[in-house]
């Protein structure tokens, strides 16, 4: 065993007196007070008398069941099972006796209760372990005492406490209530990786029986006494503002009880990065129900008028800064214009390795490409909504949110709370993609509650979620190779830029295994917002770069997966430059991972196929794509993945989110686009904006991980990005056309 | 506004709603059954699936004025005890990730397989394509589909 301080992470073993309550706390209570009998039933015939807090984490009944608390937002990366199961590992309980439950936002007893950048397990990985081991030997030295023997000599195992010698033994349950006053120790064993017993084997989501039976486990299942509900008009489309409204109609509506504009932020507002806004004026409907809110809104008469360049003054993370909006209607066709003219000039150089110049100069043939992905809407199934009561003196807010640790300062500043008079509970979320990671929502709904005096859930209409803003940006790039005679790689140049941020990662391969290399950038002003989406600029850029790198390979006439593993070498064995932030050894890993499971090397066995490759979120990703022409229509049959992620928690929970991303980066590649014609959305609703459908999915999908001891790293993002790449090599080799600009389908009818 | 008499999960429920407005709603916001789920209010995502009768319908496009005295089913009705063939293979496969359109896709694949209870792969994919899973499950929204079909026929 690894003895290790617990002084990592210490605050988390505070112990938690909201939670010492004990008795009934099922983890969904709160949502709905019509829950089918039978599930009520089941759960309180298993529940014990008494709790007893151990930590932050987890209590332990007297009849030896033990609830630990998830402390992260789940948005469908399964980390309320995921976290638990590392808890419970460490704790020694068998997992058929642990129940779980949505912790709070708590920030003094949970760091990191951000469900964004693949990092939820990475950055809990330590504090979760130490929770089940501190507790364990708390419970041992309860036992210790209760027998009158050395601590070392008791063992705990799956639940029960053993002291062979005087031949005692004992269930956890028997020491919780003397383990919950011993003092939390200074030191604790951790378990070898040969130990565990949970992490590393499959355990189901401990929500199935409820997403399959229908219960209220979301926000928009939120229901309260006296509870109203609220939706909003906002601007038409991007640099527009409200004039005028005229809600005389609307307010006669049944069931409507008021209508009025709300400024979310006065002008002397002091923003922080998360006082987040599309639209800083709407219209609030408000009422007894959806659907009569939906149709009042409907009955507004509203004038919108031109916005003026608006300059907000942020404080992002302790700097100070000026974030733009120009006046003016946008249009698609503009922005590709606009694109085209920045990427033909000199960008701003971020990395330059040798003298490109040279090489370019010198080379026998040069490969240039353009590549373009547009703006995408995240589109999360369940769209955006949050509950909020708030009064004089404490806001309780409840819903889906990526963000609750970063939200609450900014909601607690907008209504003027104390922070501690700010609650934040957490609904199961119906995706998240980062979309959630912007809680402007939030505050909307917090101020609409303290305005009116009443409990609200505020609801978003596809309509209004998907023209609200919060994009994907839209991505330019153009990638330059030269080669020499005897067709070996000499530079590669790319120039990069979007709208409004630049998805440039100069450090990341190729970088590192090109004596020449240069990277420039470029961004573009816009009144259009964006926000990070399921592994930002990553999510445009490695479809890019491994397009590029198969022209390439073709061009010098290697195999695409040898001419990486060539310029891996390299990186491994004598990088250039110091600042290459990927481990070229564990890169090549997926790759030769990849080509022995896809029996690479064996031939085409009838398939078109394409291969990707790609490290981001500290993982590294390789994928095959297999594409048969059915009717002369190429039809994607299979994926295969390797990926390394370090230690895998639940295999194949971690596997169903792999082909998640699979299947998304198929889907957006293929099909996905928000376009706009002067300032609006030409996409509001799935009749226009494209999802990829159950027809379009590969036939099969196969994942597979690396096998190491390494401590885990990301999960949710990493497979999403290189499959767009793995997609346009294969749907080359099946139609003979190369895919450039996203989507796909509209540079030519493909994938039937 | 309007009375209406409804058989909900073998249920008689009354609700005083204006006649336009969608069953989606009925059930959301006046009978609290929130296991059908709101995703795009015009029938293209799925989410909103119940049974009217034996069919598969999208409430959200079904005014609670054209239901009438026929019978409606919601993902909390399928089963007394979730233990339905599609709702059991579910849970086996370990389908969803968020798990917010499971229930449209259960609703949808239950009827379904009612019709046609030993599908091939394609009459699989036509069947269910007009329910979205933003999350990408459907591989694994197939796997489970004939693994219930395979366990009902045996």
């Amino acid at each position: 065993m690894a003895s290790i301080k617990t002084k990592i992470g210490r605050r988390a073993f505070i112990k938690n007196t909201s939670l010492a309550s004990g008795g009934l706390v099922l983890g969904f209570s709160f949502l709905n007070s019509c829950k089918p009998k039978q599930v009520a039933e089941m759960a309180v015939q298993e529940m014990p008398k008494e709790w007893f807090e151990i930590n932050g984490y987890l209590k332990i009944g007297d009849n030896g069941l033990v609830t630990i608390l998830s402390p992260n937002p789940e948005i469908g990366q399964n980390v309320r099972t995921s976290m638990p199961m590392i808890v419970a590992d460490e704790l020694e309980i068998d997992w058929k006796d642990v129940l779980v439950e949505q912790a709070p936002l708590n920030t003094d007893l949970y760091s990191w209760q951000v469900a964004g950048g693949s990092r939820s397990i990475s950055s809990s990985w330590q504090s979760l372990r130490m929770a089940g081991a501190t507790a364990r030997q708390m419970l041992k030295e309860a036992a210790a005492k209760a027998w009158q023997v050395p601590v070392g000599e008791i063992s705990a195992v799956a639940g029960k406490l053993t002291h062979e010698v005087s031949g005692n033994s004992a269930g956890y349950g028997d020491m919780a209530s003397a383990a919950s006053q011993i003092a939390v120790p200074e030191e604790v064993d951790l378990k070898e990786r040969s130990e565990f017993s949970i992490i590393g084997t499959s355990r189901k989501n401990v929500d199935g029986r409820k997403i399959v039976t229908g219960q209220p486990l979301f926000g928009l299942d939120v229901q309260r006494e006296g509870m109203l509900i609220a939706t909003l008009a906002h601007p038409p489309a991007f640099g527009m503002q409200l004039k005028s409204f005229d809600a005389d109609s609307a307010k006669q509506m049944p069931g409507i009880k008021d209508v009025f504009s709300l400024k979310i932020y006065d002008d002397d507002f002091k923003r922080s990065a998360f006082h987040h806004t599309a639209f800083n004026e709407v219209i609030v409907v408000l009422g007894e129900s959806t659907w009569q809110v939906m149709q009042a809104k409907k009955a507004l008469k509203v004038e919108w008028e031109n916005a003026p360049e608006v300059s907000v003054g942020m404080s992002m993370f302790g700097n100070e800064m000026k974030v733009n909006f120009p006046a003016g209607l946008e249009n698609s066709t503009n922005h590709r214009l606009k694109m085209e003219e920045l990427n033909a000039r000199k960008g701003k150089v971020v990395r330059k390795d040798g003298n490109p110049e040279a090489a370019f100069k010198n080379a026998s043939k040069v490969i240039e490409r353009s590549y373009s992905a547009p703006f995408l809407a995240h589109n999360t199934m369940e769209p955006m909504n949050f509950f909020a009561n708030v009064t004089d003196d404490h806001a309780e807010l409840l819903g889906p949110t990526q963000t609750p640790e970063w939200m609450e300062p900014a909601i607690a500043e907008r209504l003027g709370l104390p922070i501690e008079k700010v609650d934040i509970m957490m609904t199961r979320q119906g995706g998240g993609f980062g979309r959630r990671l912007y809680g402007h929502f939030m505050v909307e709904v917090a101020a609409i509650s303290q305005k009116v005096k009443a409990p609200v859930k505020l609801v978003y209409s596809r309509e209004d979620d998907m023209s609200q803003g919060i994009y994907r940006p839209s991505y330019y790039a153009t990638y330059r190779a030269a080669l020499d005679a005897d067709n070996n790689l000499t530079a590669l140049h790319v120039k990069t830029g979007g709208i409004p941020e630049s998805p440039l990662f100069a450090n990341r391969f190729p970088a590192g295994a090109l004596d020449n290399y240069l990277a420039e950038d470029w961004t573009i002003e816009s009144n259009i917002t964006t926000g990070a989406f399921r592994a930002p600029r990553s999510n445009f850029i490695a479809g890019a770069e491994q397009s590029f790198l198969d022209e390439v390979a073709e061009a010098a006439g290697k195999d695409p997966i040898e001419l990486r593993l060539e310029l891996l070498k390299r990186a491994q064995e004598n990088p250039v430059g110091e600042r290459n932030d990927y481990d070229a050894a564990r890169y090549a890993g997926v790759l030769e991972l990849v080509k022995e499971k896809s029996n690479w090397e064996s031939g085409n066995q009838g398939m078109n196929r394409g291969v990707s490759a790609y490290f981001c979120h500290d993982s590294y990703v390789a994928q095959v794509l297999d594409i048969a022409m059915e009717k002369d229509k190429p039809v994607v049959q299979k994926v295969t993945t390797a990926i390394d992620c370090g230690i895998v928690i639940n295999p194949d929970a971690a596997t169903n989110l792999a082909e998640g991303g699979v299947v998304d980066g198929i889907g957006h590649a293929m099909y996905s686009a928000i376009t706009f014609k002067d300032g609006a959305p030409e996409q509001k609703n799935f009749d226009k904006y494209r999802l990829i459908r159950h027809s379009e999915a590969p036939k099969s999908i196969e994942t597979h991980f690396v096998q190491n001891d390494i401590d885990p790293t990301g999960l949710g993002e990493p497979p999403f990005p290189p499959i767009m790449g793995a997609l346009a090599n294969a749907l080359y080799k099946a139609t003979g056309q190369r895919h450039y600009h996203q989507p796909f389908i509209t540079e030519k009818q493909v994938l039937g | 506004m309007a009375n209406f008499n409804l058989k909900v999960n073998g249920k008689n429920e009354q609700v005083d709603v204006d006649p336009a407005t969608p069953m989606l709603w009925v059930l959301r916001d006046h009978l609290k059954l929130v296991g059908t789920k709101y995703g795009c209010g015009i029938a293209q995502c799925g989410a909103c699936t119940i049974h009217l009768g034996d069919n598969a319908v999208r409430s959200c496009q079904l005014p609670v004025s054209a239901v009438n005295d026929q019978d409606i089913t919601t993902i909390e009705g399928l089963s007394e005890n979730g233990d339905h063939p599609v709702q059991k293979a579910w849970m086996e496969v370990d389908v969803y990730q968020c798990g917010y359109c499971q229930a449209g896709q259960i609703m949808n694949a239950s009827a379904f397989l009612k019709n046609n209870p030993n599908p091939t792969d394609e009459e699989i994919e036509g069947a269910m394509n007009g329910n979205i899973c933003r999350c990408g499950t459907y591989t694994r929204i197939k796997k489970a589909i004939k693994e219930a079909a395979s366990s009902e026929n045996a």
